[in-house]
Formats: structure tokens, C-alpha cells, sequence
């Protein structure tokens, strides 16, 4: 039997992301990225964390200057529209707030390692990153031949996140959820994690989710958590909800160039807040409200009946 | 008519484009020079995005990034990133854009580390899916700025594979792709010999010469015997380039 698991973010962090976890978030590339959980994860001053992703459009930069952060294994951190990310540069050439230990992947080879813990498999090979430094500098990676064609191959063993968080349009409070639009790698980092906590802009009735099943992301089995908080992917945009604030982008950019800017920042948005509330005030209604779709485009319903 | 070096990197990278093709599209320059392309000697061209976008429009507004809700209306399929990276490594991808940090005479990109990796001297954003789209695409041209320092004999780190260390290396390494064929950068374009697998000058753009690009190289120039000034923009190529980024986000 299915357990009610809606809680509040606060509550969802505390138990389920620990010190030294390792977390995956932003599965869904520039989209859906889960700011409000990231937030919460550094007002609980969280260490020691591994972060996974493919891409990360500025919440990594964030957690690694708020010094969560041990590890990552994925395949880019920076500001996607306005360049690099200042403390994912610090935290690796300095070792400023703390030092963290970079295990490089691309995008399609972070797919491949979650996608081989869905299907149960230990590894998967690929002839990607053949001829790169990637097999040089992360010792996750080996290189073997094909024993059918004897070409090389390379081999990216499978990886299993303690927990992957997600932000969804939809779900309900047994974390059964619906996400549309820019997908990325949500449906293997959910299926993959050992854990998923599900941020849902609404909680729906049951039976509203599930007269869509094919379009549940990942089996209830796997969450842990539901959490409501709208808007709780900004400042990056959600499909049908809202669109990307570029505006915050470009501004953390500026004020994250120093890491005095970047404390004052974390102190502003971050820490000064209680809640997800709190940032959403600081951003104000107006602002949100220039965010919301322009024009709408309902899919055709669905025929399911028996 | 005037016209910014980025405006003119985007007609070029356009250019490359041939009717038909299937593009990894990726983000800023060659997102806009898709939907030049597409306008103007591409309109069978067909866009495929790494986080799982395929379009056959381009979209009806500006993008500052792929995930951005207007790439969505219109998609022809929108699935995951497994299965996008899978189209590349079915070889159904006949072309590929890839920018980089510092770019070397075979086309192979650093995007993750200057200086010794443990402890870099610079830590770069890394690689996205560039090395999926480098070792797969049936060709891909490079697109960036021109700077000596980024034009180097041999790249520190490669995190997307160009021709190696010359012809051969490719198929040798196992690469089932073609590499680069073309560097367009603020200066000129580049051609790569399908023998040596060496970047040649094909064309300096209006305003340079071979001289002014040579300056720019850290490596020994060679220039193509039929080498000549780069084409000059039409003011059709400009002005949908403009109506595709109307504030210049990208081109100014």
C-alpha cells in the first residue's frame, strides 16, 4: 500500500539528505532545476555532499561557494547564458570555500552510467570519450575491446544517486508525478536514485494523476518525499508554468565574482530567507507574474478507457 | 551594410549547414545560424537539442537557452538526452557545432583544464555533450573567437576530439565520426585537410588578411592556396539574424 509522503522542503532535506549524500539534481538540463530544494540544502549547511548532474545552470555554483559540496561527477557547472560559474572555479583552482574532487563526464556518458543502474546493468560501453582526456583524468572510466569486433570501447559503470530531486508540473501525495517539456536525464536519474524527492508545483487528487499514467515519471516506490512549492524551480523556467528569469542569472554572475559578493548574495537570498516564501517575496509578484506563459497550448486529452 | 564579428560567425557557421542536414544544434551562435539556415538555403535542415528537443522550425522567439518554454511549441519529438545522444550514436547526425576554450591545428577542443588537471590553473565549465558530438557526428565545425592564446599547437587537455595527431588518428582511435571540418572564428575560417587532418586558412573575413589571422595563431599558418576573402553578409542573412536576436543578446 501506497504511504502519504507529502511533507514540507525543510522537513524532506533533513531526512533525506544527509551529510555526505550524493545528490542529483538539474536532471533535466536548463529547465526544471530544483532551486528552492537547493536553497533549503544550504540553510541546513549540508557538507560533504557529491553532486551529480549533466549540466548545471548555477545551483551547483551555488552549493560549491556555500561549501556543501565535496564532490561532482557530471559534465559542465556555469551560467548558461552568461558564462562561467565563479565558485565552481574557486572551489577547484583554490580550493576556496573548501577543495572538491571533479570526476568528468559528458552528457551522453552521465546518461549512460544511469541509465545502466535502471536496467540493472553494471556498466555500459560506449565509443564516446575514445581519444579524450576523460579516460586520463577519471579513473571511473576503462577502456576495453569489443569481444564480438574487437574495437575499443570505452566503459562507464553504473552510478546510483542516494537521492535525485526533482521539480515536476504535477504529482500527487504519494509522489506518483507528471513532468512535461524539457526532460534531459529525469527519467534515468529518478529510476536510477536509490531515493527521489518530488517538488511539485501542484498537488493533484489521485485520480487526476493517474488518468495519465504513461506520463508518471518514475514508480512511487522510489519516492521518499513530495513536497509542494510553487515556482520552485525559478529562476529557471518550467514548461506551462513559468518561463527562465535571465535577469537573476546575469545578476548573480556579477555579484558572485568575488567571494565577499558572493557571500553577500548567499546572505540576501539565501540564508536572510526562512523559506522558499521568503525568496519568492524578495522577487515580488510583478516579477512572477511577467513569467507566466504567454500563450497556452493544451495537449489533446487522452483516450485510456477499457 | 555594418555588422558585428558575431553576426558574421553565425552567417558563416550557417552557411555550413547543407539542406537535409540532421544538426545537433546546441546553444548561442549556432542556435541562430540553425534558424538562418533554415530561412534561407537550408529549409529541410532538421535541429535536434541535447536536452531532448527536435525541431523542425526553429523557434518562434529568441533563446538563451535550449530549455528555455518557447523551444517546446512545435517540436516534432521532445524525449531525453539518452535518446537525442542516441541519434548521434546511431549515425543519424550529419552535422555538429562545438565551441571551445582553446582549440589546437587538428580541431581538438579544451573545454575542462588549463594546466595540470589536479590542480588547474583554470577550471573551464567542462564539456556538456561537445565529446559526444566530436566523436560522432559525421562532421562538426568549431565555433570561437579568435585569440593567440586560444590557438595553440596542441591542446592541454582534450575534452572533444578533433583529427588527433593528424590523418588516420580518428580511425585508428575507434572514432566512428568525421572531426571537424571547419573553424569559423572572428577572423577568418578554417578548413581541415581530409589527408593531414591540419587546419588550413580558407578564408580571412572582410577587414583581415592572412597576416592578421597568422598573428592570431599559435601555430605554424598554412594557408589554402585558394584561400580569399570570407563572402561579405547579405543585409537578408543580417536582417534575419537581427529579427532572431533583436537586443543582440548574442551577436553584439
Amino acid at each position: 500500500m501506497s504511504t502519504e509522503k507529502l511533507t514540507t522542503m525543510a522537513d524532506a532535506i533533513d531526512r533525506f539528505v544527509p551529510n555526505g549524500a550524493s545528490v542529483c539534481m538539474g536532471a533535466a538540463l536548463e529547465a526544471a532545476i530544483p532551486f528552492a530544494a537547493g536553497h533549503e540544502i544550504i540553510r541546513q549547511r549540508r557538507t560533504d555532499l557529491t553532486l551529480i548532474g549533466p549540466i548545471s545552470d548555477l545551483l551547483f555554483d551555488q552549493l560549491i561557494g556555500a561549501g556543501c559540496v565535496a564532490r561532482f561527477v557530471g559534465a559542465w557547472v556555469g551560467n548558461v547564458s552568461s558564462g562561467l560559474g565563479h565558485n565552481y572555479r574557486r572551489a577547484a583552482e583554490q580550493g576556496i570555500p573548501r577543495p572538491i574532487v571533479v570526476e568528468d563526464h559528458s552528457n551522453f556518458t552521465i546518461s549512460l552510467a544511469l541509465l545502466a543502474t535502471t536496467l540493472g546493468a553494471p556498466y555500459i560501453p560506449t565509443r564516446s570519450l575514445l581519444g579524450t582526456g576523460f579516460l586520463d583524468v577519471n579513473p571511473a572510466f576503462k577502456r576495453a575491446t569489443d569481444p564480438w569486433t574487437g574495437d575499443p570501447v570505452v566503459l562507464v559503470p553504473a552510478i546510483q544517486p542516494d537521492v535525485t530531486i526533482l521539480q515536476v508540473q504535477r504529482a500527487d501525495v504519494y509522489g506518483r508525478c507528471h513532468l512535461w517539456g524539457t526532460l534531459g536525464i529525469s527519467r534515468e536519474a529518478a529510476y536510477a536514485a536509490k531515493r527521489v524527492i518530488v517538488v511539485a508545483e501542484d498537488i493533484l487528487p489521485t485520480d487526476r494523476i493517474l488518468s495519465d499514467p504513461n506520463l508518471i515519471l518514475v514508480p512511487d516506490v522510489k519516492v521518499a518525499a513530495v513536497v509542494h512549492e510553487p515556482f520552485g524551480a525559478l529562476p529557471s523556467p518550467l514548461q506551462g508554468c513559468y518561463g527562465r528569469l535571465h535577469e537573476l542569472f546575469a545578476r548573480y554572475h556579477e555579484a558572485s565574482r568575488t567571494v565577499e559578493g558572493f557571500q553577500r548574495w548567499l546572505d540576501e537570498w539565501v540564508l536572510g530567507v526562512t523559506d522558499w516564501k521568503g525568496f519568492l517575496d524578495k522577487l515580488g509578484g510583478a516579477t512572477l507574474k511577467t513569467l507566466t506563459p504567454k500563450r497556452s497550448q493544451l495537449s489533446e486529452p487522452l483516450e485510456y478507457g477499457a | 551594410m555594418e555588422y558585428t564579428a558575431r553576426e558574421l560567425m553565425v552567417i558563416a557557421a550557417a552557411r555550413e549547414i547543407h539542406d537535409g542536414d540532421v544538426v545537433f544544434v546546441g546553444m548561442r551562435l549556432p542556435l541562430l545560424a540553425f534558424a538562418l539556415a533554415k530561412r534561407t538555403h537550408a529549409p529541410e535542415a532538421l535541429g535536434l537539442f541535447e536536452n531532448g528537443i527536435v525541431r523542425e522550425t526553429p523557434s518562434s522567439e529568441m533563446l538563451y537557452t535550449m530549455s528555455d518554454p518557447p523551444n517546446l511549441p512545435g517540436a516534432t519529438w521532445s524525449t531525453g538526452t539518452a535518446n537525442i545522444m542516441g541519434m548521434l550514436a546511431q549515425g543519424l547526425v550529419d552535422l555538429g557545432f562545438i565551441g571551445g576554450a582553446e582549440v589546437d591545428k587538428y580541431g581538438n577542443l579544451n573545454t575542462s583544464y588549463i594546466g595540470e588537471p589536479r590542480a588547474p590553473k583554470v577550471k573551464l565549465p567542462g564539456s556538456g555533450g561537445a565529446p559526444d558530438i566530436a566523436c560522432y557526428a559525421k562532421r562538426f565545425v568549431i565555433v570561437m573567437p579568435q585569440e593567440k592564446h586560444r590557438f595553440v599547437e596542441k591542446v592541454g587537455f582534450v575534452t572533444s576530439t578533433g583529427h588527433g595527431d593528424g590523418g588516420g588518428w580518428r580511425a585508428r582511435t575507434g572514432l566512428p565520426g568525421g572531426g571537424p571540418v571547419a573553424l569559423i572564428t572572428t577572423l577568418g575560417v578554417f578548413r581541415f585537410d581530409a589527408a593531414s587532418g591540419e587546419a588550413h586558412l580558407a578564408s580571412w573575413h572582410p577587414g583581415q588578411s592572412a597576416d592578421t589571422v597568422r598573428a592570431q595563431t599559435g601555430w605554424a599558418l598554412r594557408v589554402a592556396p585558394d584561400a580569399r576573402e570570407t563572402p561579405t553578409p547579405t543585409a537578408h542573412e543580417l536582417s534575419i539574424v537581427r529579427e532572431c536576436d533583436p537586443q543582440g543578446f548574442w551577436t553584439r
